[in-house]
């Protein structure tokens, strides 16, 4: 299979920041790159560069072959992109803004204005086609921005950070279209913040911090990097919190550790182990609130990778 | 498609979409026609009775003035257009399309001289209801104001420069406007260049905005009977190939200047 696109040593500078510091991505054809990191990894600067927005300092980067700084102009063709703000006009209507965008890639009249009806009934937009963007929702205008890169249904569509600030519900609306489109045969790369998303979304994830990949592989391989399935169990009260510990340190591959009234331990054989120790808790006469085996989130892979959780590193964004 | 035509193509429909805003905020081309028939009324009512042209009334040895005057002021608003649409980052999403490269500036530039247009409009109507008449033929009329739009266009591009090098909206509502008032008010759009302080009376015979001001009253019959009102020298008597030739030399310097400041602007 075809890289649809490929970065290879992206270095970006600015001033005495330096955004990106050798980056190397590819997104085989057909598939979704979740690019994943923290505020000021180098998100939003591989996405301006792969989408011609940005010069590299140095590197190269190639969409479906062709090289971004030497023929941008062709690039912009064959990609659809959607970027962190909704970058909609706020007076224009929803069609009007679909239609503009039609016209500048050069649909006809005719055609422009079929695609955007498509688009707004696809994005659940028709109610509010007609009313200035001014009058939308948050929600409404990510979608219509959105469907402002699918307009000519690219090959390579390219978000940045697609999700952010939505609602939960806003959220799963955005992922079920973002699906579909890859399901019809587009290559996606996405960022984000949201470990969940590139779990739901993306067959590969690559993590950056400070400008450069440091772990790559898909959402399994990442989560068995960090460790494979652990044994979970909650008591009722401190007493029964130690000999619990006591108890699953007996049979799990490593020492158990406990957090309030919860104590986790890593295991390797799975139900074996999690029968054997309900067994000796039974025996010891402990009747636990919970139990059962979890498996690494990615957001232990993120902790573990970037000495830092996704959620205080997006806590801090908001606070900023 | 050539590069030209993709350029008017595209940057027509940039300019649709621009007007299509001052269709839904009526309120902006209302204040921007709002100073000009103020200028005209006070001009004309405070400073009629003060200051005496000879051979004809100051009311009309002003219009010619105050258009110029207004035509430099509305393509400021250019430079607001421009830097709100950075901001926005609208710019990002048109730089991401297969569109030609000049289009967001020939859009902008276009849509601001058609409320230029739409403004001079009003404002030839005020001056008509004030005693303001052309007094040559219809012509010569036109002449003027080809000449006029002309002139407005150019010194949007002037504008486009500034909208694209300032940081934010704010700026450029300051910056797009403040350089015009010495521009406009050291010519002879008011008052005589002969009233200067001597060193000063080159500068503001030079000015392309006298040379604009002196070409429209010849064109249109707004001229004293005392030459010493028209001002002296080459700039005087050759004002309209000079008008042309300043309009010439702005979009020569200003136009690729722009087009290399959008480039730079939009991938910071």
């Amino acid at each position: 299979m075809a890289d649809a696109i490929v970065a290879d040593g992206l270095v970006k500078q600015y001033g005495s920041v330096r955004a990106l510091s050798g980056l190397d991505l590819r997104v085989p054809e057909g598939t979704v790159l979740g690019l994943l990191g923290p505020n000021g990894a180098g998100k939003t600067t591989s996405v301006r560069i792969i989408t011609t927005l940005l010069r590299p300092d140095e590197g190269r980067c190639l969409v479906n072959g062709i090289d971004v700084t030497e023929r941008p102009h062709d690039v912009r063709k064959i990609i659809g992109v959607s970027g962190q703000y909704a970058a909609v006009d706020e007076y224009l209507t929803g069609r009007e803004n679909l239609e503009m965008i039609g016209r500048l890639y050069h649909l006809g009249k005719r055609t422009a204005r079929s695609r955007a009806e498509d688009l707004l009934e696809r994005f659940n937009l028709t109610d509010a086609a007609n009313r200035p963007v001014k009058t939308y929702s948050g929600g409404m205008r990510r979608r219509l921005d959105l469907a402002g890169a699918l307009v000519i249904s690219p090959p390579i569509i390219v978000l940045d950070e697609p999700t952010t600030g939505l609602d939960p519900r806003g959220r799963m609306g955005m992922w079920d279209v973002i699906s579909e489109r890859v399901r019809a045969g587009s290559t996606l790369l996405l960022t984000t913040q949201y470990l969940e998303e590139a779990d739901q979304l993306a067959d590969d994830i690559v993590v950056i911090d400070r400008g450069k990949a440091i772990a790559h592989g898909t959402p399994d391989e990442l989560k068995k990097e960090v460790g494979g399935e652990r044994l979970q169990v909650t008591v009722g009260n401190r007493a029964e919190t130690q000999v619990a510990k006591d108890i699953l340190s007996q049979v799990s591959a490593g020492p158990a550790t406990v957090v309030d009234h919860q104590v986790t331990a890593p295991i390797t054989k799975g139900a074996w182990t999690l029968i054997e120790a309900v067994r000796r808790l039974d025996a010891a006469g402990i009747e636990p609130v919970d139990i059962g085996i979890t498996r690494a989130s990615l957001d232990d892979v993120f902790m573990k990778l970037t000495g830092t959780t996704a959620e205080a590193e997006a806590e801090e964004a908001e606070n900023r | 498609m050539s590069a030209v035509t993709a350029a008017l193509a595209d940057g027509w429909v940039v300019a649709k979409r621009n007007l299509i805003k001052i269709k839904r905020i009526p309120d902006l081309l209302i204040f921007s026609t709002i100073q000009p028939i103020m200028f005209v009324l006070l001009f004309a009512y405070v400073f009629g009775g003060a200051i005496i042209i000879p051979g004809i009334s100051y009311r009309e040895f002003l219009m010619p003035g105050i258009f110029v005057q207004t035509v430099a002021f509305g393509a400021g608003i250019t430079a607001i257009g421009l830097a709100d649409d950075l901001q926005k980052g609208i710019v990002d999403r048109f730089r991401s399309l297969p569109m030609s490269r000049a289009a967001v500036l020939v859009g902008r530039t276009t849509s601001d001289l058609i409320n230029n247009i739409f403004v001079v409009v009003v404002m030839s109507v005020t001056g008509l209801l004030v005693g303001w008449r052309i007094h040559t033929g219809v012509l010569d009329g036109i002449y003027g104001y080809l000449l006029l739009f002309a002139f407005g266009y150019a010194m949007s591009w002037i504008s486009a420069v500034i909208g694209l090098s300032v940081k934010s909206v704010e700026v450029a509502q300051s910056a797009g406007f403040i350089w015009m008032f010495p521009l406009t008010f050291l010519s002879n759009a008011f008052v005589s260049t002969a009233t200067l302080p001597g060193w000063l009376q080159p500068v503001a015979e030079w000015n392309p905005i006298s040379s604009m001001v002196l070409s429209l009253r010849k064109l249109w019959g707004n001229v004293s009977s005392d030459p010493v009102y028209n001002g002296s020298g080459f700039p005087a008597e050759h004002a309209i190939p000079l008008a042309i030739g300043w309009i010439v030399l702005i979009l020569i310097i200003f136009v690729p200047l722009a087009i290399s400041r959008y480039r730079k602007a939009a991938s910071r």
